[in-house]
């Protein structure tokens, strides 16, 4: 306990010493890169202290560059940036997605060559499954990776990938063992996309943003060293890695929740209600129906955040697991749950698409509400969620 | 605040779940239910609770008791709840302890605990007037005389009612229905004159019973608290009442849950286990995140019990809210995905459907604890 607490102390001086004025206020979070692009330079000061710390990575492993903080130091950092209103120094698929993956399954040149880079954000990394024909059904994918040399020849389309537009490598699913059964022909690849055999189109959404995109490979280049783990067993850690995209999604439905730790009282639904709606001689919301509908997701949502938590406490050393899908498929309903009961209690105001009579809040919460339908689709629909619940949780039948 | 047992709290919780599968299994319920067992439990079962301590679970050291806590006996409900076993558990380890602690004098609290400790003292609790839950429209009365107060009302759904040994009633002693202040504690023998107790049969075949005071009194020293200042007891009383019934909830929650899935890798239609179909499959799974939903409530509230945080009455309300809710789906489901079975009274799947029901009126309903979150979150 002494240790956690001159830790505590310790952690607050470091902070209070290296977080630069403006990264105390909310706002975005740089996703780092080859060519970063910072929105104030303070941004700039506070990824390149937290990435020298580690503290970009808090939990892995000092040996290539990260934290090496226990789960117990780490939730005290947490705290304390939470604390202080610190924003996140870096936003990055490296740290939630790639990272834990190459953890478990890259070899030590690997590890020493990529992780590091993650933590200081020095790459941006974007993820390479979805192909036009292989949504739900990964594993049917067909871009191929051929054999030439030292290298790998790439060919085929990837579909859904998140910033390819900024990112400098994808971590990617390619097809090397075409006569294998589908998921025993599977490898995983890291691609610079950098080079004159990747395009990147961008896909206007419903929302008109383009968050997402297509990747062409034409016999693009890939050196043998950039294979993690064995040829054609790329699927085990395909599998893994969607494990943690399901477990950091998740995380979505608690920012409408508040955890037992957490100070605030309520969602914010209530208050948008009141401001949209208004209150009774009581002081409650004037809408019984809408209402209670609020009640019951903020009580969903505290309850889903007690539950993340709880299973963080379960998982301490294994990581996530199969209960991933049960957060991503509860988190995923819940958010857009929320957005529908945004819409509800701000009525024609939260439809608008531009224009000066709606505020950019208003304008905003049209477009996230849109924005917030993919959630359900994007790493594993809600019903393979289900499925998987079903096969690897409930070891129900096929 | 931790979700998950140390290891003291497992080992008390593993104790539990052996004795109820080595002494009460669910066929215990049955006997009982169709024995026509006068008391509605069996005495004998009680005894051993007794002796593994579990009376005493909430009751301080000097008392008898073993000052376990409401996650200790939030674990032991659990397990019980997975066979329904019928005890004196809740009214009395529960409720009549809660109520005596944190109203009573020394001296109550010498007499009554220790003896409810030992197992010589069963209590319960009457509060409730009408068909649904709450806590401040108690219109029973209770006059000043001479030497004490004169007693004239009717209570409803009183649990353990006709098998208890006393009976802690919260009547009005001043001001109007509604008042915050104005209501009193007072410990009443059931066998005196002017006291009716008569047992209900419920759907879930667990002791409830209607009580009529006509004229009953009682001397002064059976108030418990203050005169004019029991609300805010009843109110934590009911609270700590709406968490333990959970993790009961959770625990019947939990079995009849595992039975269905049992019954859907087990049971055969077209030629392939039902459990294959992904319209089952797909019902199962969003069964069981439900379930895990309500697992962290109640330990969340549990622990808010514990750590005497400052809102555990709106973790009693998430507890009471999602327990409530969820049993419901469950024990609807299991049913139905049982088939014809389901509706027998051979197979035991119906008993979850009926508690569920009977459960959740106890201290409020789901939609109850919607609306009850909303106005402690002052919306």
């Amino acid at each position: 306990m002494t240790d956690l607490n001159a830790f505590r102390e310790e952690t607050k001086d470091w902070l209070e010493t290296n977080c630069p004025p403006e990264m105390r206020k909310p706002g975005d979070v740089c996703w780092g890169g080859r060519n970063p692009n910072f929105s104030h330079p303070d941004q700039e000061i506070w990824l390149e202290k937290m990435g020298e710390k580690g503290w970009t990575c808090p939990t892995w492993p000092k040996d290539y560059g990260g934290g090496g903080l226990s789960h117990e130091e780490n939730k005290i950092l947490q705290e304390e940036m939470f604390a202080m209103g610190a924003r996140p120094a870096l936003a990055s698929f490296g740290i939630w997605m790639l990272g834990p993956a190459l953890l478990e399954f890259a070899s030590e040149e690997q590890k020493l060559e990529h992780i590091p880079n993650i933590v200081k954000g020095k790459i941006w990394w974007c993820q390479g499954y979805s192909e036009p024909g292989s949504g739900s059904d990964l594993a049917s994918l067909s871009t191929k990776a051929i054999e030439d040399g030292d290298n790998y020849k790439i060919s085929g389309q990837k579909i859904w990938t998140s910033n390819a537009n900024y990112a400098d490598m994808i971590f990617c699913l390619v097809r090397t063992g075409p006569q294998d059964p589908k998921h025993e022909g599977i490898s995983f690849l890291l691609i610079d996309m950098d080079q004159p055999g990747v395009e990147v189109k961008p896909i206007k959404l419903i929302s008109g943003k383009s968050p997402f995109c297509e990747t062409f490979f034409t016999d693009a280049i890939a050196p043998k060293s950039n294979l993690i783990g064995d040829i054609n067993k790329g699927w085990t850690i395909a599998k893994r890695l969607l494990q943690h995209e399901r477990s950091m999604i998740s995380g979505m439905g608690l920012a409408t929740g508040g955890s037992s730790g957490s100070s605030r009282r309520t969602s914010g639904l209530a208050e948008l209600g009141k401001k949209y709606i208004g209150t009774n001689e009581e002081g409650l919301l004037d809408d019984s129906l809408l209402r209670t509908k609020i009640a019951k997701h903020d009580l969903n949502s505290r309850a889903f955040g007690l539950t993340l938590q709880r299973m963080g406490e379960e998982a301490k050393s294994g990581g996530p697991s199969a209960t991933a899908s049960m957060g991503k498929y509860y988190g995923t309903e819940q958010n857009k749950l929320r957005y529908e009961i945004m819409l509800e209690a701000m009525g024609t105001k939260a439809l608008g698409w531009e224009g000066d009579p709606f505020s950019p809040e208003e304008l905003a919460i049209t477009r996230e509400w849109l924005r917030s339908k993919a959630n359900s689709i994007e790493g594993g629909t809600t019903e393979i969620n289900l499925n998987v619940i079903s096969k690897r949780v409930l070891n129900l039948p096929d | 605040m931790a979700l998950i047992l140390n290891e003291e709290q497992q080992l008390l919780k593993d104790t539990a779940k052996e004795f109820v599968s080595n002494n009460a299994p669910i066929n215990h319920f049955r006997e009982i239910r169709d024995s026509n067992n006068e008391l509605g439990y069996s005495k004998d079962i009680w005894k051993k609770m007794v002796d593994l301590g579990w009376a005493g679970i909430l009751i301080p050291e000097e008392y008898g008791g073993s000052n376990f806590g409401m996650i200790g006996l939030g674990s032991v409900l659990e397990e019980t709840g997975r066979c329904l076993v019928p005890s004196p558990l809740f009214s009395t380890a529960l409720l009549g302890v809660s109520l005596i602690e944190l109203g009573g004098n020394k001296d109550q609290k010498e007499e009554l605990l220790n003896k409810i400790a030992e197992g010589s003292l069963t209590t319960s609790f009457a509060l409730e007037e009408g068909p649904h839950h709450s806590v401040n429209s108690i219109q029973t009365k209770a006059e000043k005389s001479k030497d004490g107060f004169i007693i004239n009302g009717n209570k409803t759904f009183v649990l353990d009612g006709h098998s208890c040994d006393l009976i802690i009633l919260a009547a009005r002693t001043s001001g109007n229905t509604k008042d915050k202040s104005g209501i009193s504690l007072f410990l009443i023998d059931p066998k005196i004159k002017g006291v009716n107790v008569k047992r209900t049969h419920m759907v879930d075949s667990r002791n409830s019973s209607d009580v009529y005071f006509k004229d009953v009194e009682i001397s002064s020293s059976d108030l418990l608290g203050e005169l004019d200042g029991g609300l805010p007891i009843v109110e934590q009383v009911v609270e700590r009442g709406q968490i333990g019934l959970s993790s009961e909830m959770l625990g019947s929650t939990i079995e009849a849950f595992d039975r269905t899935l049992n019954y859907l890798k087990e049971r055969k239609q077209f030629g392939v286990l039902i459990g294959s179909f992904q319209s089952l499959q797909h019902r199962a799974a969003t069964m069981f995140a439900e379930i895990e939903l309500v697992k962290s409530s109640v330990m969340g509230a549990l622990n808010a019990v514990d750590e005497n945080s400052n809102d555990i009455s709106r973790f009693a309300s998430l507890a009471k809210f999602k327990s409530g809710e969820t049993f419901k789906l469950v024990s609807s489901e299991a049913v139905q995905m049982h088939g014809g079975v389901g509706v027998t009274d051979e197979y035991d799947i119906g008993f979850f459907l009926k508690r569920s029901r009977v459960a959740e009126q106890i201290f409020g309903s789901s939609d109850y604890h919607i609306d009850r979150y909303a106005v402690l979150s002052e919306y």
